[in-house]
């Protein structure tokens, strides 16, 4: 039965006009899919078999992993405990097709009284129409590929905040970084005006920005802003990158890892590394001259006179200085680490359904955070300390305040494991990347959805925004990186070239280059700039959704660096835009 | 379409005869067809569906390759208990059977025995993580160290070299004004449609090598000044590091031309002064170039071969050829022209069977000094058997004569004889394997005379030596294979006849010996207070009217005597005529003074035991048989038994006997190593 009915739609579909063929072979997945479900669900084993026989090949290749998890389905029984289907019954596969297009089809149905089909496109489809060109099949595939079809339009129109926030004004440390300055180098005269001029662009209120308490946000503490001091030092001797001016790479390989590195986080200041392993450890490793001491005992710090300048190089015990200090705790691979901004704390999501909270000055576990009850793969630091996110295999991603042991925020949506979780520059939003192949930015202040990008043709396994908090680039099993543009909610750039998942993403500082690390074990830089410039965004992308990418991967590429068979794990780059790469050497 | 295969594949079940076979093994005999049918269906898309969950743990933990904790974990997502006891091994050796028409595949699982695991010693400690940071780009830039993949793969490299043209590179541009030259056009603006068009041109132009231009950096015109430095200064720990360097960097292949030039100009200046040290140092250079695994050699060849060509057959390398150790520099020459051979001859470009025309050139010819002719032999020997015995046994007659004409003729000169000296050596140590090989075993001084002169006696002892090292070799690869639970050996000589574990009994050499045999039996093997001493043989063959001080023992380790012992039954029959000279005698594990344990892993011994001959009756003073000297390589250290040791000392440096005036002259030379005190 089925099969005729999807054969005599199929032949409908292919004579149709060119224009109209490419909008209606969406229809072909989602069909293919409810039928074969509503076969099985029937109990019809044999003819469900034969059914996805036959026009299983005619399906896009970017479904394979679906279909595969389908072609194992042949019982009812099977379909209790298999989420992805049930999801999959449960929720409106989305289609975006013009009004011609759908007209055109509604005409078929009817004339043929083609009931059936008719009832899964009113029961299980959503169909997102809308006025004007159908569109080409280039741009059909550019959106397509997620668990669940397209994201709507209309979900992807809330406004978002994406601009920066308003740095605090720090005064008094400025002056004191004069004198500094003059004491150390004696040439103050250059560095004022580079100072008023960072200063002047921070006072100046971002559009674009939240305003600045929509988040609550901890206080600065005077170490903070010691740090914020430090870094706008190292901002001036930063290296302006460009095309002609490619960053040096330094690689962190981690020997004997006995393929069991499954994370890696450095420090803003790149002064720390973290590696999770599969042995359920998390190592730090202190990658400067200073070893990592942890604080005295209780006992010994009672005796320290707490009103002596060295106070916090006094409470430090001498013997326990090292290179590497072990952190143990978790009962499985630890897949997720992430420093808090300023160095004293330390995230860790593991295999065991917790995200661990470590100091840095005592090296011991001070919380574990339980909420999530499947594996975490991935935890994050908000820029501004305090809140972090979290997300694992049982779908949702949490906000959490480091100290409430529950969940702020649950982020629930995507219809397959969370695989990465990032903060946006300004804290207010929150991306996360699943195995569902979208993209969802979430709003902290209300947990609201408030973008989903589409297009990805495998999970996602890596996130990144650029510095100024306008776009979002994404890496994913399929080895492409995708561009997207946060305040538009469209896709802007595709950057093929790694073969293999992109395990991680970082925009250099100032925005200017994209480093992408993969399984295939290279480092590609590519120009952001150039992929940022020339954006197309006129009233009817925006309204539409219909991009155009421009096929320029070869000419954004900057450069392609092999390793020697270790797996790109982590990047980032350092305050002078230097870049630190790091992953596992695993001979083959 | 591969889409499509993967989803078939996908499709598989597993068949309902292994739910039969787990269904039995629960002590479930009879099961309908029916079940087994739903039980399939079941277990397989339970598998299908842990699989896939494993694969997302493969997929987070950054790897490639799917472990058993990975299904572990998934079990666990599944609150399923995780299967214990199967930990990764890197690789899970699955075997193939079949029979009765059935597929299977296995795992083998072999039955541990729990007291070897608590005997054997502790694995080591495996190393901890550490990290390591490199520079895997400067400013744009890939440097070209250890820790990067080579810059230009060997393939590249190749293909740059072979195919020029296809290679799409700068340097074909540079070409257009060449090509250009012949037609005297105007080259730039001819080039576009000369690649267009080819057939308007002759072809040969078009042929040409682009020219490649290696222009070095300042650090890599550093390097090379560094590295050539050290390779020919007189620091041998620099050296030494910079041969490493050589032999192992990757980035070095833009300097191969450079490298090349500076070792065959070296060669040509270096010849001619006589300059030994530094033709030395050279070829270690050559050595460790062609160690380096990442450098494409083959365009380099044609400068290279004839350089050391030069270092073997040259006929003077050093100032004073009588003291000067010139010969290991031939010999590893020599080893090092088999080596470009081996790695760089194929049929078309035929270096094998140049090298060798080369060589027996200059060998055949009357008048070629020793030494070259030395370094001929050498360059043959080392290219292997074949070569041997289709090019080098022929002529051993004729050179043999040549060598005794010199050895025994009146002294013209010191010179010559040391070369004749070293020829006859070379010629004892390379030809003794083959003719082990190629000849059947009883060895006859006189068979060896008719079919190689002069050389004939020397060559059939060190045949006959060869074959005891052949045999012992032998053993040693069987030893490794030999477990503690295998009944312990016994000695089975001919007809010996008490075999008992304990007791050391008279063992009975064949009858068809005529010769007294004196069983000694050591009073100490039987001695020992361990509960179960395997018995101790010593077997000395002597003539009647043997002194003692000229017997000859070697020591040899092995634990497998049942097989040696029917190589040496052999030995010992066979040879009624002549004097018996060695004798291979088996024992099973010796029980060394008390000190060492015996039992699982003594080590057991054979003693050889040579005696020479009383009654000499026939031939000349060349069929002295002489006493076998040790061999180069003395096998295995010896497990402190003051017996064997003092015997092996006594045959180290074997009293003349009387009427083995030459005895001497079979030595084989301090081959020296290939470095001399510069």
């Amino acid at each position: 039965m089925y099969e005729e009915y999807y054969s005599g739609l199929k032949h409908f579909i292919e004579c149709s006009l060119d224009c109209h063929r490419a909008e209606l072979s969406q229809l072909f997945y989602p069909l293919f899919v409810h039928m074969y479900l509503e076969l099985v669900y029937n109990q019809h084993e044999n003819e469900a078999k034969s059914f996805f026989e036959k026009f299983h090949g005619d399906q896009e290749c970017y479904y394979q992993d679906d279909l595969r998890v389908l072609s194992s389905l042949t019982k009812k029984e099977h379909m209790k405990g298999n989420e992805t289907m049930l999801d999959f019954r449960t929720s409106k596969f989305v289609l975006r097709i013009s009004r011609d297009s759908y007209q055109l089809l509604k005409r078929h149905l009817q004339e043929k009284q083609n009931n059936q089909i008719w009832n899964i496109v009113q029961e299980h489809l959503y169909i997102d129409i809308f006025d004007g060109m159908p569109r080409s099949k280039q741009q059909i595939d550019a959106m397509v590929g997620s668990l669940a079809g397209e994201a709507k339009r209309e979900a992807n129109k809330s406004k978002v905040f994406f601009g920066l926030l308003k740095e605090p004004e720090i005064e008094v440390p400025l002056d004191d970084e004069d004198e500094e300055g003059e004491n150390e180098e004696g040439k103050p005269k250059k560095k004022k005006p580079k100072k008023d001029s960072i200063g002047s662009k921070s006072k100046k209120q971002d559009p674009n920005a939240p305003p600045q308490n929509r988040i609550p946000l901890p206080e600065l503490k005077d170490s903070d802003k010691l740090d914020k001091i430090m870094n706008m030092k190292e901002t001036t001797k930063r290296v302006r990158l460009g095309p002609d001016c490619l960053p040096s790479i330094c690689f962190y390989t981690f020997l004997n890892a006995y393929q069991g590195l499954t994370a890696v986080d450095v420090t803003d200041d790149s002064s720390l590394i973290a590696g999770g392993f599969a042995d359920s450890t998390v190592r730090v490793w202190s990658v400067t001259p200073k070893k990592l001491r942890s604080v005295k005992q209780a006992s010994d710090l009672s005796l320290i006179d707490k009103e002596s300048d060295d106070v916090l190089e006094r409470i430090m015990d001498e013997k326990t200085a090292s290179e590497l200090k072990i952190l143990y705790g978790h009962s499985g691979p630890v897949y997720g680490a992430s420093f808090s901004p300023d160095r004293n704390y330390l995230l860790s999501s593991s295999e065991d359904g917790t995200v661990r909270l470590w100091s840095l000055q005592t090296f011991t576990c001070l919380v574990g955070y339980k909420g999530h009850n499947y594996p975490v793969w991935d935890t994050q630091f908000s820029p501004y300390g305090y809140y972090f996110v979290s997300g694992g295999h049982d779908r949702v991603a949490r906000l959490w305040a480091t100290d409430h042991y529950q969940p702020l925020r649950i982020f629930a949506g995507h219809l397959a494991d969370v695989n990465c979780t990032r903060f946006h520059p300004n804290s207010n939003y929150v991306a996360t990347g699943s195995a569902d192949r979208t993209v969802r930015l979430w709003d902290v202040l209300n947990g609201n959805c408030v973008r989903i990008f589409t297009g990805h043709k495998g999970p996602i396994h890596s996130l990144t925004f650029s510095p100024n908090g306008r776009f979002l680039a994404t890496g994913a099993t399929d080895g492409r990186v995708l561009l997207w543009d946060i305040g538009h909610g469209l896709m802007v750039g595709e950057l093929k070239g790694h073969t293999d998942t992109v395990c991680s993403l970082r925009f250099s500082r100032d925005g200017e280059i994209l480093a992408s690390g993969s399984m295939d074990n290279t480092v590609r830089l590519w120009d952001a700039i150039k992929a940022f410039e020339d954006l197309e965004t006129d009233d009817f992308t925006t309204a539409t959704g219909h991009i155009n990418l421009p096929e320029n991967s070869q000419e954004l590429l900057l450069g392609t660096y092999m390793t020697k068979s270790t797996p790109v794990v982590h990047l980032h780059f350092t305050r002078r835009n230097l870049v630190l790469a790091a992953g596992a050497y695993s001979p083959q | 379409m591969a889409e499509e295969k993967k989803l078939k594949l996908s499709n598989t079940v597993l068949p309902s005869e292994s739910m039969k076979v787990v269904a039995e093994s629960m002590g479930i005999a009879q099961i309908q067809e029916e079940t087994c049918q739903l039980l399939t269906d079941e277990v397989s898309y339970r598998i299908k569906e842990i699989a896939q969950d494993a694969l997302k743990f493969m997929h987070m933990g950054k790897r490639q390759k799917l472990t058993t904790s990975d299904i572990d974990y998934a079990l666990k997502l599944k609150n399923v208990e995780p299967l214990y006891g199967f930990h990764a091994q890197e690789f899970i050796p699955f075997r193939f059977a079949s029979g009765g028409g059935r597929e299977l595949y296995f795992y083998e699982e072999k039955e541990v025995d729990l007291s070897d695991i608590i005997n054997t010693p502790l694995p080591r400690v495996p190393l901890d993580v550490c990290l390591k940071a490199h520079w895997l780009s400067i400013e744009g830039c890939q440097p070209a160290i250890p820790e990067n993949p080579p810059p230009a793969p060997k393939e590249q490299q190749k293909a740059e070299a072979t195919e020029p043209l296809k290679s799409a590179k700068p340097g074909q541009e540079e070409d257009g004004p060449l090509k250009g030259k012949g037609q005297g056009a105007t080259a730039a603006d001819g080039k576009g449609k000369e690649k267009k068009a080819p057939p308007l041109l002759e072809g040969a132009p078009l042929r040409l090598k682009p020219r490649s231009i290696h222009e070095l950096s300042v650090e890599q015109q550093l390097y090379y000044k560094e590295i050539t430095e050290a390779c020919v200064g007189s620091c041998e720990a620099k050296r030494a590091e910079a041969l490493q360097s050589i032999a192992t960097d990757p980035g070095l292949y833009q300097m191969l031309p450079r490298f090349s030039t500076f070792i065959s100009e070296g060669v040509r200046v270096n010849v001619v002064q006589n300059n030994l040290a530094l033709l030395i140092y050279l070829m270690r250079m050559v050595k460790a170039l062609m160690d380096n695994p990442t450098l494409y050699l083959e365009k380099y060849v044609h400068e290279l071969i004839p350089a050391v060509m030069t270092c073997i057959v040259s006929r003077q390398l050093c100032l004073r050829p009588d003291v000067d150790n010139h010969w290991a520099l031939r010999d590893f020459a020599a080893r090092l022209v088999a080596q470009i051979c081996k790695h760089f001859s194929t049929t078309t470009n035929n270096i094998q069977s140049r090298i060798t025309k080369t060589f027996t050139k200059s060998w055949v010819d009357e008048k070629t000094p020793w030494t070259t002719r030395y370094g001929s032999i050498a360059g043959l020997a080392e290219l292997g058997h074949d070569v041997i015995k289709t090019l080098i046994l022929p002529r051993l007659q004729q050179e043999g004569e040549r060598i005794r004409s010199v050895l025994d003729g009146p002294v013209l000169s010191n010179i010559d004889r040391i070369g004749a000296d070293h020829v006859q050596s070379l010629l004892l140590k390379h030809c003794a394997p083959v003719l082990a090989k190629l000849r059947p075993p009883p060895d006859n001084q006189d068979a060896y005379r008719a079919e190689f002169g002069s050389l004939g006696p020397l060559l059939c002892s060190h045949v006959v030596k060869a074959r005891a090292q052949a045999a012992l070799q032998a053993q040693q690869v069987n030893r490794t294979t030999l477990t503690i639970t295998q009944p312990r050996p016994t000695l089975t000589l001919s007809q010996a006849p008490q075999p008992g574990p304990r007791t050391p009994g008279l063992l009975k050499v064949p009858g068809s010996i005529a010769l007294p045999v004196q069983t000694l039996v050591s009073a100490r093997a039987a001695a020992p207070p361990q509960p179960s001493p395997p018995p101790t043989k010593f077997i000395v063959m002597s003539s009647s009217s043997s002194a003692p001080s000229t017997q000859q023992v070697l020591s040899l380790s092995t634990s497998a005597p049942g097989s040696g012992s029917t190589t040496t039954s052999p030995v010992t029959t066979t040879v009624p005529s002549v004097q018996p000279i060695v004798k291979l005698v088996s024992t099973a594990t010796t029980a060394p003074p008390s000190t060492a344990p015996s039992g699982p892993g003594s080590v057991q011994k054979y003693i050889v035991v040579s005696l020479p001959p009383t009654g000499e009756g026939k031939g000349g003073p060349v069929s002295h048989p002489s006493p076998v000297p040790p061999p180069a390589s003395s096998p295995s250290p010896l497990s402190g038994s003051a017996l064997c040791g003092g015997k092996q000392e006594a045959g180290d440096s074997p009293p003349p006997a009387p009427g083995t005036p030459k005895a001497n002259g079979s030595q084989p030379p301090n081959s020296g190593s290939p470095q001399p005190a510069p």
